[in-house]
């Protein structure tokens, strides 16, 4: 199996005839995707992709039936698509979305937990099964299907992990971006959970960066609850604190959240760490004695 | 974004929160009559910039005689000031706020910030003010109160009580601080605050709560529905190249090396840098493109690097996801051409097209060394920043 996404997934894409939307749900059909319609307020009834558009979420669940949303639409819109997913009985939620407002998290992210609904990002790359499909805006041909399961904080360092892994044949179960805001949907921990009940799944590569705790959190995590080798990558060892790198969630604060930090933290929990980018792959090798 | 004490301070008021009375001058002419509006026979004198550590800084000052106040606006006012906080150049003072002098008795802590861990809006109290709290946290941790607060139901009076006591606050204070917490937590809502630090917030020899300094950052990602908010904007707080490159799009942190890097991604730039430096090399800055790395932005990124004096190479790498790589390569000639670069470039292509790039690249002529392979690529920049 693999995590999230498999060929049970129908897609509900939100934000459906905008630019960005139409691109990458192109691609996705592309690599197979079932996208079983859009949303879009206002163009309901119009076929777009050769899919149809609804006005709400509920509407599309009654006629297309979707289990997965994946949203695009701006950013000041999210806490309303978001919702309205959440509220309509999606079971799987990924916003693309960067910019979304650090309150309208908080408040999404506990109504979200409360449907029992799953939210990955904002702001991320997405998700995928290769083989079986795409909900996100990464570029499918680096993927093969294998046995490593990916998350990240982060989209083209994901990339990067991705290609190593598919270059020395190793291939990914799935590959998860869940964003570099300081509220994301889903955190490392929610993601490390299925990749460890994942069978398909032999090892982890979990691609961190400076800020937060999100990656002490996950070390502790994995110290208890996860058999599988966990291979880490953390970026920003050079960042000087106090500056914002980029991601809303990369700064070092009050000398918390430094790389150095996290790294300590994981290796103390038996987590295996690549120490330059380049070797990600090669570190998952080793560990896998291949 | 940051605020200024002033704008903070007017953001109390509005919200009902005890600031002293003040008047924000621009010209040293106004001292006078500020000290006079106000009152009273003592003034806090105080430069305004984006930065902690002013009064260590010579930054503030007290005063008896309103001619003080108006020679230290004269000393300070277009000048730099420069503390702990700022980096050597400091930060711009271009306007300084008197104040009526407030008598204190003691001195508290109190800050807001979103907490990642807790998801949850977290107050902090201590009962030691007017000191770097981090210190206190790590010496004297039983001082400190954490206190979240849910955001749909607010702050609420118990909530108020538990914090009070651990401030050491009397039955009157606590009656006193318990509209003002509530207030706080709805003024980090309705404004979007992403910190809100008041150090110290004093207990005044009346015995009254009273806010003496008010730092206050907002989300940028939410500056867009608070115009109140967007009007207290200082540019001239911010680093120009820093604000020249969100002008574009572009993502741009000022560093001490010599190896400019423009990479696609904020995570992935983080990542080029540090395997600059696992190569003994020191990259110049932070710089992600964007994912759709366009011509123009190519250029205005080279542009941005390039007017840094220390930088001896530049360091492409791009990951084009769905972007391709051969419109990259042209990007990158085209932006070349235009900018006039005349110190070595290195350029990694990966992913989208990503052959295609190269050739174009190794067939244009002009010279640029294309490594499809990371490690490669950040090698050659290091050996030829030395």
């Amino acid at each position: 199996m693999s995590i999230l996404i498999n060929d049970d997934t129908r897609v509900l894409v939100q934000g459906f005839t905008g630019s960005q939307a139409t691109l990458h749900s192109e691609q996705a059909l592309a690599y197979g995707t079932n996208i079983v319609g859009g949303v879009t307020p206002g163009k309901g009834g119009q076929i777009h992709l050769d899919r149809p558009v609804f006005d709400t979420v509920k509407e599309a669940m009654e006629e297309v039936n979707p289990n997965a949303a994946l949203i695009f639409v701006p950013a000041p819109f999210c806490k309303d698509s978001i919702l309205e997913a959440a509220e309509s009985g999606i079971e799987l939620i990924i916003c693309i979305t960067e910019g979304v407002p650090t309150l309208d998290m908080l408040t999404v992210k506990k109504r979200v937990d409360e449907l029992g609904a799953t939210l990955v990002g904002p702001n991320c790359p997405g998700i995928i099964t290769p083989g079986s499909g795409k909900m996100g805006i990464m570029p499918a041909s680096i993927h093969m299907p294998g046995s490593i399961g990916i998350i990240s904080r982060s989209g083209t360092l994901t990339y990067e992990a991705v290609k190593q892994t598919t270059d020395l044949g190793l291939g990914q179960s799935s590959c998860v971006g869940i964003g570099g805001d300081p509220i994301p949907g889903s955190s490392f921990i929610d993601i490390l959970q299925l990749f460890q009940n994942d069978d398909q799944t032999e090892a982890i590569v979990m691609v961190g960066e400076i800020g937060g705790s999100a990656e002490e959190e996950a070390a502790e995590y994995i110290k208890d609850n996860v058999t599988k080798p966990v291979i880490s990558y953390i970026a920003g060892q050079t960042a000087p604190a106090g500056k914002r790198m980029g991601h809303a969630g990369a700064i070092i604060a009050g000398g918390k959240g430094t790389a150095e930090d996290k790294i300590k933290t994981l290796k103390a929990c038996g987590v295996h760490i690549a120490e330059n980018l380049v070797d990600i792959g090669s570190k998952v090798a080793e560990v896998l004695g291949r | 974004m940051n605020l200024h004490e002033y704008q903070g301070k007017e953001l109390f008021a509005e919200y009902g929160l005890p600031v002293s009375k003040g008047i924000v001058i621009s010209d040293p002419e106004d001292a006078l009559k500020a000290c006079r509006d106000i009152g009273g026979t003592k003034w806090v004198v105080k430069a305004q910039v984006h930065a902690g550590g002013r009064g260590k800084s010579g930054g503030v000052i007290l005063v008896e005689n309103p001619d003080d106040a108006k020679d230290f606006a004269k000393k300070w006012l277009g000048k730099r000031l420069v503390t702990y906080q700022t980096d050597s150049n400091g930060q711009l003072v271009n306007s300084i706020l008197i104040e009526e002098c407030t008598d204190i008795a003691n001195e508290l802590y109190l800050s807001a910030v979103v907490d990642r861990a807790s998801q949850r809006v977290v107050f902090i109290g201590s009962s030691e003010g007017g000191v770097n709290i981090e210190d206190v946290a790590k010496n004297t941790p039983e001082k400190i109160i954490y206190e979240a607060i849910d955001p749909l139901t607010g702050a609420q009076p118990f909530q108020a009580r538990k914090i009070a006591k651990v401030l050491g606050l009397d039955a009157t204070q606590t009656k006193q601080f318990t509209p003002m917490l509530s207030n706080l937590m709805k003024l980090f809502i309705e404004k979007d605050l992403s910190l809100l630090e008041i150090n110290p917030l004093v207990i005044t020899s009346g015995g009254k709560l009273h806010c003496l300094d008010a730092k206050i950052n907002i989300d940028s990602n939410a500056v867009y529905r608070q115009p109140q908010i967007a009007e207290m904007h200082d540019p001239s707080q911010d680093d120009p190249r820093e604000s020249e490159a969100a002008k574009n799009d572009l993502s741009y942190v000022s560093l001490d090396g010599n190896i400019g890097c423009m990479v696609n991604g904020a995570g992935l730039a983080m990542g080029t840098m540090d395997t600059i430096k696992f190569y003994g090399g020191n990259p110049a800055n932070f710089l992600d493109v964007g994912g759709t790395a366009t011509q123009e932005r190519v250029a205005k990124a080279f542009k941005l690097i390039l007017e840094d004096p220390e930088v001896k190479v530049v360091l492409v790498n791009i990951f084009g996801g769905i972007v391709r790589c051969d419109l990259i390569a042209e990007g990158i000639l085209a932006a070349i051409e235009e900018v006039g670069v005349e110190i070595p470039v290195v350029v990694r292509l990966e992913g989208n097209s990503a052959d295609i790039g190269s050739k174009i690249l190794s067939e244009s002529g002009v010279k640029i060394e294309s490594k499809n392979d990371l490690a490669d690529a950040a090698k050659k920049a290091v050996e030829l920043s030395r």
